[in-house]
């Protein structure tokens, strides 16, 4: 008997470890100080942003410089609905992903008009004029920003309980709420991409990023695939948008579009991570975690050490970090492979 | 009247979006690479020529003389020893290799100029106009948009009447069938890049005279550079001038309604055309 399988023994553990971690995770404002809850917040919001622009650029072939329209349109979406509409902040995060929905569709209408290269700058393009757009927003501050609201960020849902649980003050009890939310989302996204790529959909994402011809030729539907990845990634990146900025409770058309914070950044996780994997991510955003504590003080020499860093991988080890480890290991923790098993062929080797 | 006033200051703003462009235009349509930290070389450039004019005390041209062959070899061994070493059927490492030198090149400058915005001097030519009849144009617009014209008269000149250019013509058809023909594909390219950024430091010379520059500004020009080629079409020089003019005119238009609205309006022209003809104004070259 063969049989078509995706699982594999450092797969099933990993999954076991992954449960433990999550549950730790979640327990973890009890003992951990404000600033470590903070840090991790970053961390988790950071490797959300980089599994989608994986999904995009790793498994889709949509190498998109302007996911930071998502971020940004997520974020003044969650402001509009509690300036303007009333909504707690939490209910708001959700109209954040409705919003960049909303805008991914013309964005993608446009956008997917040019290929490759043109598809990254078009992209950036298409950011820019969003971001433009955004600061004409007078109720909302304009080009200048504005800030929640006291009585919107003091009645979140859910910090009284926090508040009752930790004994904190009102802003920490806001920070491990977004901390937690985070969780939620980069284990919803990642699971999800994880259950992506090993569904239907993702046997037909590996074979257009492979050869699309040949994906063509076997009946998979590649214009409808592209937008079904650009669809999902912008909505899970809008909701990470909203969360970022519920957090920091003030915004600005700079600080909610940033090309650095909400791409640059991803990207160079991303790659140097490596690009193609659930692995890469994790390890890229560890490691942009340890230069940016490692060089804090220096300014603008992290930004530099982050470009060449990426483009000494892009060089000499072109799938990453973690695709050093996996070469020399064969470990993949995440299998997304479809492997034969069964008993050994007699005279083959 | 004033309609035409904004009118020709758009045409001749098109001419220096032009030359931001004619660089691009150029590696795109001979390797099919889009460099990501052209606009940035822009800047870059423009800090060459400042040093050359503020501490050696050259005068702007001859700085722009002293400072093409060093962006030349800049290209050079930029193609030579990175971006060769990346070209392929897989577009994605060139792109995130050229993204990461934007970066590092952004925040290079940044560490060595600061974050000041500078100026070329430009001497008496800053504030010079020429009465044309209908219209009063600035010299230095006028010198930019003459400029842009004579780099792609040259360049053209170069691709259709010399043996580098038909070395790029074939390569840039096949580079396999060129290879075969005694040519090394990987030298044209070299060559090539080394060509746009002597093109890029015609651009930064202007960029600096005209207006104040600092480290940050390299991607809004690659913004504007890269919708000129699109709206141009792949691989036509000329189309190139023509997709500047018609963001300069935009923007100055928008502007003239509306000042937050120049870049915009720049924006929504480049997108109008890309609904229309997706594949530019004056295609050429096969995508």
């Amino acid at each position: 008997m063969y049989r078509l399988t995706i699982r594999t023994r450092a797969g099933n553990a990993t999954t076991i470890a992954v449960a433990l971690l999550i549950l730790i995770g979640l327990a973890l404002p009890a003992v951990a100080p404000r600033s470590a809850i903070q840090d991790l917040f970053f961390i988790l919001t950071m490797l959300t942003l980089a599994q989608l622009w994986n999904l995009l650029a790793g498994y889709g072939g949509l190498i998109s410089v302007g996911q930071q329209a998502f971020v940004g349109i997520g974020a003044y979406a969650m402001f509009a609905g509690v300036i303007l509409l009333g909504w707690n902040p939490v209910v708001a995060i959700l109209f954040g992903g409705l919003a960049a929905f909303l805008l991914a569709i013309p964005f993608a209408y446009l956008a997917f008009r040019l290929q490759g290269a043109y598809f990254a700058i078009g992209t950036w393009v298409l950011a820019e004029v969003t971001r433009l757009l955004v600061a004409q927003w007078k109720t909302l501050g304009g080009g200048t920003g504005t800030s929640l609201p006291r009585e919107a960020t003091s009645a979140i849902l859910g910090t009284d309980t926090i508040r009752a649980l930790f004994g904190v003050r009102d802003a920490a009890a806001r920070d491990i709420l977004a901390y937690w939310l985070a969780l939620v989302l980069v284990v919803a996204v990642t699971g999800g991409i994880y259950w992506l790529l090993r569904s239907r959909l993702g046997l037909a994402l590996a074979a257009v990023r492979d050869n699309v011809d040949a994906a063509g030729s076997v009946g998979v539907d590649t214009g409808r695939l592209k937008w079904a990845v650009f669809l999902i990634a912008a909505v899970a990146t809008g909701l990470t948008g909203g969360l970022v900025f519920m957090q920091t409770a003030r915004i600005s058309p700079d600080a909610a579009f940033a090309l650095t914070d909400w791409t640059a950044y991803v990207i160079f996780i991303v790659v140097i991570g490596g690009i193609g994997t659930i692995e890469g991510p994790v390890i890229g955003v560890l490691v942009l975690f340890a230069l940016r504590a490692a060089l804090a003080d220096y300014g603008s020499w992290y930004l530099m050490t982050l470009g060449v860093l990426a483009i000494a991988v892009m060089l000499f080890a072109p799938k990453g970090l973690w695709g050093l480890i996996s070469a020399r290991t064969g470990l993949h923790l995440f299998p997304v492979r479809r492997r034969l098993t069964g008993p050994k062929i007699e005279g083959g080797n | 009247m004033i309609w035409l006033d904004t009118l020709v200051q758009g045409v001749l703003l098109g001419g220096l979006y032009a030359l931001f462009a004619a660089g691009l235009s150029l590696v795109f349509g001979i390797m099919r690479l889009v460099n990501l930290a052209h606009g940035d070389l822009i800047v870059f450039a423009a800090y060459l020529i400042l040093v050359g004019v503020t501490m050696l005390g050259l005068s702007p041209l001859v700085a722009l003389i002293v400072a093409a062959p060093v962006m030349f070899g800049v290209g050079w061994l930029l193609q030579s020893l990175v971006l060769n070493r990346v070209l392929g059927k897989d577009i994605l490492p060139p792109l995130l290799v050229t993204f990461g030198l934007s970066v590092t090149l952004q925040n290079g400058l940044l560490e060595t100029f600061s974050a000041d915005s500078r100026r070329i001097p430009a001497g008496t030519l800053e504030g010079a106009s020429i009465d044309l009849g209908l219209v009063t144009v600035g010299v230095m617009p006028l010198l930019t948009f003459l400029s842009a014209v004579a780099v792609i008269v040259g360049l053209n000149a170069l691709f259709y009447r010399t043996a580098l250019g038909r070395a790029f013509r074939a390569t840039s058809d096949d580079a396999v069938v060129a290879g075969l023909m005694g040519i090394e594909p990987k030298r044209v390219f070299a060559v090539a890049t080394g060509l746009a950024m002597a093109v890029v430091t015609v651009a930064a010379l202007y960029l600096g005279m005209r207006a104040n520059f600092d480290p940050s500004i390299g991607p809004a020009r690659l913004i504007y550079a890269f919708e000129a080629v699109i709206i141009g079409g792949l691989g036509s020089l000329w189309g190139t001038l023509a997709g500047g003019v018609i963001i300069g005119v935009a923007q100055t238009v928008g502007a003239a309604i509306n000042p937050e609205w120049q870049i915009l309006a720049g924006h929504i022209a480049f997108l109008v055309v890309l609904l229309v003809k997706p594949r530019g104004l004056f295609p050429r070259a096969v995508d």
